[in-house]
């Protein structure tokens, strides 16, 4: 694997739209030809080597290039956005939209993400080692085709819309998570290590939420069914077990109705 | 002999009556009475004819005084931050004419600004919630032949849409309503108690940032599921005598405001109350629709959508059309600080936006385009005042049902006054000029 | 104004029976002309196929209900967007795109004239502001009255004189081109959240049935002569076994002959027959109807009909029949839209998916183009995609491709996964005949323009015709190497002019022409009950005031033109 780094030297006044930063659209290239590649402020198209000092060349491939970002990127939007393959290093903290639409590959983010990461997320992995901001693998406005496959773990807070209209995947909160998770949602799984808010699992058709802290007000349509114990990450625990959203349409698979699930640690 | 218009549109509030009638002077120059309107709409009548009428643009100084400038000057500089900016915003656009809008966006094309309307502080988050939802609505014509069941959510038609009761909603008689109130069941959702909900025959006190779980509890109960004994402040026997009413009900309808759209859960409020909307229509026949606040905001999203496919929050500057609320939104971009120019249209976001978004906006370059001298024009660097669009210039408008009425012209604005349509056409040639655009 | 001569072209025009011959076609001054002088601009079409600017019948592209599709689907727009270039404005969307982007498309392909198929009165203005901010393409739109109230009282009593009389009040007060139904009676029903689902079931409160609705609406659009025929979307659209409720609609027919002055000899159109040609009694054993359907089609002389061609993509669906649109979130769970307008009509609206996958769309696939293939005449039956509803428009040239290979509908007969369905379910494998350019031309230019009462002005290429002109690359003299070709030469024409106008140069938009706004301006006898009846309504029902209603000034039309029936006789 081919490593190229890419090191912010003159930061926008405004935003940087950075999509072409990904290992798809850098595989194959030289420093010089990835430092041609198009970036935008505003209304204005230029270079990213106008930007970012580039360094090292790309791999053959997607999957042979690995990319790291240093530098202060927190008014950068859609680093890694479509990403298919091949790994991204994200040094310090980055704006919206990282990762956007990915469909493989790894992504890693050392401090924090802004709104509407891992938006429609197909596939792959990523890493958020602060805290994400709101619409976290989420779906785009009106679709409702969320995030449908891959792993997202945060190792600080989340915000809001964690995993709107969530069809498959997985999604790992280590701290605490806003208000609306899942919502829509009909497959996958939230899990919430710290602490959640309110409206969870509203109007979700099917999918799993398991919430190892406190939740400050459940949704009505969530029916308290008993006990069961779960095991995660190779930790066994009892939680209490709430079926949902019962007020929401619901499939059902040879005759039998299916609700989602929700589990509040005991 | 004075002179009576009839048919007259107008220009306040999104229920956009058409059927006001005004009296005018002998020589037809000047407003003497306004019929039919409630006192909101008199009044912005009558406004217009106050004598101390700001009729040409103004600049601020270096000191932070005013002095007065030509219009082709205001053209000038109006022209030139948008063009020269890499993020300009082109905000408001609520209160005036789809004819003006239109020529705005031309120039936000050439200039890639982004593009935004006022329900970024109203009912932007309803319009996210039909994009994930949809929405079954009806015109109101509907309502007043039809419904049975009334419901308000979060607004107060008795203060912000005085005639709304009386025209559509509670009290007209329509075709298959021939008893007027006597027809219908309303149903008042409020924390307070307002004038509205004291005509209710059911209020439901609703305990504040709780009505996502209100409405979830609704829908539990029309599938007959298990409810916890109170949510949101509600009995759960109350919430299921809610429920029966509603589906008992021939044709229904829940108009709905400010209170839900911009109170904890935003977008999800109305998400649910559309479902609830929906899930009613497997009983019977229901409907939902916002009280939209500004005459013609409906009509911004209607010209907005055709021309760029996205109702508001509209951002261009990558020469194609992209949105997404929460980025491409106003408030959002003034706080982050994405944006170095703003043109301000009849609007006013210095009354109406967080104070910290304000100041973004004294600190770049600014112009703020509306008849009337506002918080907005006093923070932006140059006031264009204009025509009152409804009054002194017609144009089309949208009702909050998104009927488009051709609102009319009743007076002459001031001699040498232009209209909103008029300045833009300006400083779109202008913009023109700037980028070389033939 | 300019002269042009296109040289050497393959002409296929069916108004004057050529078919394919070596022509140069003059035009002067917005019109076709039989010569032109030395100085006229010259554009080689050697190797290329000429023909007039086709004529869309049935679209939903302009007004309230396209809009919703706008507004509630963001992501039909997401990545479809194209930076603006040169004097063209933005344009974007897939399934419903922007007004911009619909007149560069249809523009693009060859499309010099189109028709909005459902205008709701009362949005009136609505759709024409977004007729004029569609450019180059000529509009026209058919206001809905089959679930209107005036038509409903007056067609309960057989006042068909009334009833003209109201008809050419509201194409005055609309500027609308023609009569529209849409699921007579049922979208009315749907007020109550009822529906019609046969031509006898009567109307909720009204005291009608669809039948009596739809003869009624034949004879009074008969009384005025106006150039179009009733256009109708009958009851029970999209439900197994539906082909009988539309035979009997089209028995209605019977006995019935055009009264006009435009040429046009059907009284009634069809429209997006596909949805109305099923079989089967649920989803399971559903099945086509196309043959029984053509059968009766072929025979009537005073019917034309539209296809409706599923195109196998994620589109919009939208209509007037709010009922269906209903039925249809139910079953796919996907965002619903609905509008119910006063005294008037309704409209929904859900996204859609036509999967190759599901054996459901590939069977309305194959009926599609069945009825094309099995079309006897086809000035007679036309190509459309009910625009989105069956599939984007910009999927023509794909329609065409399929129509005219044979071996373009096996490949994709063979890439369903429930092919041996399709096979059993249609008789679509068993179909060889691929339609001529000749009678694509009839299916998309000389048919619809005539069907329409406008064949002395436009789908042809006759001297004194508006000069709507366009060259593919397509070759007819060679054999075509893969049916792809088809597809490429007409989705980007090489030449387009539009009223004498050059507007498309090598697939790309060169000017907005001079776009107009057709609506017909019938004269009637005076009729002051209808007067009344209308000033009552006013009155008492509306939510806005007759002047109101009545007002559609310059700002929303700015190049009207009318085409005018004088039924005062
Ligand atoms: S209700 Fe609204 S539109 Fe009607 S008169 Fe009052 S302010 Fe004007
Ligand atoms: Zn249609």
């Amino acid at each position: 694997m081919e490593t190229v780094t890419i090191t912010m030297k003159n930061p926008p006044q405004l935003y940087l739209e950075a999509d072409n930063v990904t290992p798809d659209k850098f595989a194959g290239k030289s420093a010089s030809q990835i430092a041609e590649l198009h970036v935008y402020e505003g209304n204005t198209t230029s270079t990213l080597g106008k930007y970012f000092e580039v360094a090292g060349s790309a791999g053959a491939t997607a999957a042979d290039t690995k990319i790291v970002v240093k530098g202060d990127v927190s008014k950068v939007k859609y680093l890694g956005m479509k990403m298919s393959a091949g790994e991204l290093v994200i040094e310090g903290s980055a704006d919206q939209y990282v990762g956007a639409w990915m469909s493989g590959g790894k992504l890693l983010v050392k401090g924090n993400v802004d709104a509407f990461a891992a938006t429609g997320m197909k596939g792959g992995e990523l890493t958020i080692e602060g805290n994400a901001g709101n619409y976290l693998g989420a779906a785009y406005r009106g679709d409702w085709r969320g995030m449908s496959g891959g792993k997202i773990l945060v190792k600080g807070n989340a915000g809001s819309d964690v995993g709107m209209y969530m069809l498959g995947g997985e999604i790992v909160v280590n701290g605490n998570i806003d208000v609306h998770v899942m919502t829509h949602a009909e497959g996958g799984k939230v899990i919430i290590k710290g602490n959640a808010k309110s409206k969870l699992g509203g109007q979700l058709v099917d999918g799993t939420i398991i919430v190892f802290g406190t939740i400050d007000v459940m949704m009505p349509g969530y029916k308290p069914v008993g006990e069961a114990e779960l095991e995660i990450d190779g930790v066994k625990a009892k939680f209490a077990h709430f079926i949902g959203d019962t007020g929401e349409r619901k499939k059902k698979r040879k005759g039998q109705v299916i609700y989602g699930n929700l589990y509040k640690k005991l | 002999m004075t002179k009576t218009m009839t048919d007259v549109v107008c220009p306040f509030c999104g229920t956009l009556c058409d059927d006001l009638e005004v009296s005018l002077s002998d020589d037809g120059k000047q407003i003497l009475e306004v019929y039919n309107a409630c006192v909101i709409g008199t009044e912005k009548f009558l406004h217009s004819q106050a004598k101390d009428r700001v009729t040409r643009p103004r600049m601020r100084q270096e000191d932070g005084s005013w002095k007065e400038v030509s219009y082709d000057e205001a053209v000038e500089y109006t022209a030139k931050i948008l063009a020269n900016a890499k993020k300009p915003l082109m905000y408001g656009w609520s209160s005036t004419n789809c004819e003006a809008q239109s020529v705005g966006h031309e120039i936000a094309e050439m200039c890639g600004a982004c593009v935004d309307n006022t329900a970024a502080v109203c009912h932007g988050t309803t319009l996210i919630a039909v994009q994930d939802i949809g929405i079954p609505s009806c015109t109101l014509g509907e309502i007043k032949n039809r419904a049975d069941r009334i419901i308000f959510w979060g607004c107060n038609p008795a203060h912000a849409h005085p005639r709304h009761m009386s025209r559509y909603s509670i009290y007209p008689r329509g075709f298959f309503t021939g008893k007027g109130h006597k027809s219908r069941k309303i149903v008042v959702v409020d924390p307070r108690v307002t004038d509205t909900a004291s005509l209710a025959d059911i209020h439901l006190q609703v305990e504040q940032g709780r009505d996502y779980e209100l409405l979830n509890a609704l829908r539990v109960a029309l599938n007959n599921e298990w409810l916890p004994d109170v949510v949101a402040g509600i009995p759960q026997e109350k919430i299921r005598e809610v429920a029966e009413v509603c589906k008992s009900g021939r044709f229904g309808i829940i108009f709905f405001g400010m209170g839900v759209t911009q109170s904890l859960s935003k977008n999800h409020n109305i998400d649910e109350a559309i479902a609830l909307t929906k899930h009613l229509n497997e009983f019977t026949k229901f409907s939902i629709m916002p009280m939209r606040g500004h005459y013609n905001v409906t009509g911004s999203g209607e010209v907005l959508a055709w021309q760029f496919g996205f109702p508001y929050s509209v951002d261009l500057s990558r020469g194609f059309a992209r949105y997404n609320p929460g980025d491409t939104s106003t408030i959002d971009l003034l706080l982050r600080g994405e944006v170095d120019a703003m043109l301000t249209i009849a609007s006013d976001p210095g009354a109406h936006f967080p104070i910290s978004a304000v100041k973004q906006i004294a600190k770049i370059p600014s112009v703020a385009i509306d008849p009337h001298l506002t918080p907005t024009t006093g923070v932006s660097k140059l006031h264009v005042p204009v025509a009152f669009v409804g009054v002194e210039v017609g144009g089309n408008a949208y009702r909050m049902d998104n009927v488009p009425i051709d609102t009319r012209k009743v007076v002459d604005p001031p001699a040498g006054m232009l209209t909103d349509e008029e300045f833009l056409t300006k400083v779109r040639d202008r913009v023109k000029q700037l980028k070389g655009v033939k | 104004m300019s002269e042009f001569i296109i040289k050497n072209g393959h002409v296929f025009d069916p108004t004057q029976g050529i078919k394919g011959d070596k022509k140069d076609i003059a035009i002067k001054d917005g019109k076709i002309v039989d010569k032109v002088s030395g100085s006229a601009k010259t554009i080689d079409a050697k190797g290329k196929t000429v023909m007039a600017g086709a004529v869309e019948i049935h679209a939903h592209v302009a007004g309230p209900k396209v809009n919703v599709g706008r507004i509630y689907r963001p992501e039909d727009k997401l990545f479809t967007y194209m930076p603006k270039k040169g004097s063209q404005r933005m344009a974007g969307g897939f399934s419903i795109p922007t007004t911009f982007k619909t007149g560069y498309e249809y523009a693009k392909m060859g499309y010099t004239t189109a028709m909005e198929a459902a205008m709701p009165p009362l949005f009136s203005r609505h759709v024409h502001e977004e007729i004029r901010d569609t450019p180059i393409i000529d509009e026209g739109a058919y206001p809905v009255f089959g679930n209107n109230w005036f038509v409903l009282d007056y067609l309960k009593n057989d006042e068909i004189e009334n009833t003209a009389a109201y008809i050419a009040w509201l194409l005055r007060a609309t500027k609308g081109y023609a009569v529209k139904s849409v699921n007579p009676g049922g979208t009315e029903a749907w007020a109550w959240g009822l529906n019609c689902l046969s031509i006898h079931d009567p109307v909720p409160y009204f005291d009608i049935t669809p039948a009596e609705i739809t003869k009624g609406l034949m004879k009074a659009n008969e009384f005025l002569g106006l150039p179009h025929s009733l256009h109708i979307h009958p009851n029970n659209l999209g439900n197994p076994g539906n082909y009988e409720t539309t035979l009997d609609t089209l028995r209605l027919t019977e006995g019935m002959k055009a009264k006009n002055k435009f040429g046009r000899e059907q009284v009634l159109h069809l429209t997006h027959t596909q949805f109305h040609s099923y079989g089967g009694t649920n989803w399971g054993d559903f099945e086509s109807k196309a043959k029984e359907i053509m059968d009766f089609v072929n025979k009537a002389k005073n019917v034309t009909i539209d296809t409706g061609n599923v195109t196998l993509d994620e589109t919009t669906t939208m209509t007037a029949d709010g009922p269906f649109e209903h039925h249809l979130t139910e079953l796919n769970h996907l965002k619903w839209a609905n509008v119910d307008v006063e005294l008037e009509t309704a409209a929904g609206v859900v996204p859609y998916i036509y999967s190759p996958n599901i054996s459901v769309c590939a069977i309305q696939w194959a009926i599609g183009l069945e009825l094309g293939l099995m079309a006897k005449d086809p000035m007679r039956c036309y190509i459309t995609t009910d625009h989105p509803n069956a599939g984007p428009f910009t999927r023509y040239p794909r329609v065409i491709k399929w129509l005219m290979s044979a071996k373009a509908r096996e490949a994709q007969i063979n890439a369903f996964k429930h092919k041996d369905k399709v096979v059993n379910q249609t008789s679509i494998a068993g179909i060889d005949r691929e339609l001529s350019l000749y009678e694509i031309a009839q299916m998309t230019r000389a048919g619809p323009a005539k069907s329409l009462g406008l064949s002395s002005m436009i789908g042809g290429l006759k001297p004194g015709m508006d000069a709507d002109v366009v060259v593919y690359n397509f070759n007819p003299d060679k054999p075509v190497a893969k049916p792809d070709d088809i597809e490429a030469a007409f989705q980007r024409a090489a030449c387009v002019f539009k009223s004498g106008v050059q507007v498309v140069a090598d697939g790309e938009i060169v000017s907005n022409g001079n776009k107009r706004t057709i609506w017909v301006d019938a004269k009637t006898k005076e009729n002051p009950q209808v007067m009344r009846d209308i000033q009552e309504k006013f009155l008492k029902f509306y939510s806005m005031t007759q002047a109101n209603y009545e007002s559609i000034g310059h700002h929303f039309i700015p190049n009207p033109y009318a085409i005018e029936v004088d039924a005062r006789s």
